[in-house]
């Protein structure tokens, strides 16, 4: 179990962050700008138990956060996804740069 | 290296191996696959830490809830074995070139902070633990944000359904 440094947990989170973020760049398509979305709150969700067991074993505050992240992306994703469907049967499309009639 | 080690590898490798296919694949179907396929990974991972509630919370509200959300997204607004269009070269380009600078900005600095390591005890993250935690009014409980996630979470539903009612096209 410690013979695991943090940093190597700290890479996968990282690594894992910067995957969404490339995702969320290159992608045009608002489901899977979604799903890069997730990658990123499950890279800090990483980032919190790992914190939480490693430097602050006698508290349980990285816990509770994750846990508040969890129920918060739930909520974002049923939001966005309800956002998308109305915007589909608006459009006929889900791609960004077709739902430009608000940029103005 | 111990098992724990290398299970440790193997699984941080899958993780990060299919959230890159779940970024990268054509296919808008299969890349919500990899995504479930990641999310395991990383509950997993929580199994790894011994945090098995966590643990069981990935599966059930990312596993069973959002990943299936998403799925059902994809068959409601497109056909999912159509190809997406691929990406601009430059595009492409220019994201991997910021996503790896800012990784190896941010790992740098990883690297050079010396994290001070807590006490040796072993955390206890059993269920019971968290639950009175999470329900206490005294100082360090947690039931005011409890309460108040709680009404987001009824907010959102009640917004989902608005947003996304069907309109008679009179209205429109």
């Amino acid at each position: 179990m410690n013979e695991i440094p943090l940093t190597h947990i700290l890479f996968v989170s990282t690594a894992l962050f910067f995957i969404g973020m490339y995702g969320l760049f290159t992608r045009r398509n608002m489901i899977t700008m979604l799903m890069s979305v997730e990658l990123i709150l499950n890279s800090v969700n990483i980032n919190f138990v790992a914190f939480n067991k490693y430097l602050y074993p006698d508290k349980l505050g990285g816990v509770f956060f994750t846990l508040f992240i969890i129920a918060i992306a739930a909520a974002e994703a049923a939001v966005a996804i309800a956002i998308i469907i109305n915007l589909y049967r608006n459009l006929s499309s889900i791609d960004v740069e077709d739902a430009g009639e608000m940029k103005f | 290296m111990s098992a724990t080690a290398v299970l440790f590898y193997i699984l941080s490798f899958f993780i990060l191996a299919t959230g890159l296919l779940a970024v990268t694949a054509k296919k808008i179907f299969r890349s919500a696959i990899w995504l479930l396929f990641s999310l395991t990974g990383i509950a997993g991972l929580y199994f790894w830490l011994q945090m098995e509630f966590i643990a069981a919370v990935q599966i059930v509200v990312y596993v069973g809830g959002i990943v299936v959300l998403i799925i059902f997204s994809i068959f409601l607004t497109q056909q999912a074995g159509k190809e997406l269009p691929a990406p601009l070269r430059g595009r492409t380009f220019f994201s991997a070139l910021a996503a790896i600078a800012g990784f190896c900005l941010t790992f740098n600095l990883i690297c050079h902070y010396a994290f001070k390591p807590g006490s040796n005890q072993v955390i206890d993250a059993g269920v019971s633990r968290i639950g009175a935690q999470m329900l206490s009014t005294s100082e360090h409980g947690y039931v005011l944000p409890f309460e108040v996630v709680s009404i987001l979470l009824l907010a959102a539903m009640i917004g989902c359904i608005v947003i996304a009612i069907k309109t008679k096209p009179v209205d429109r």
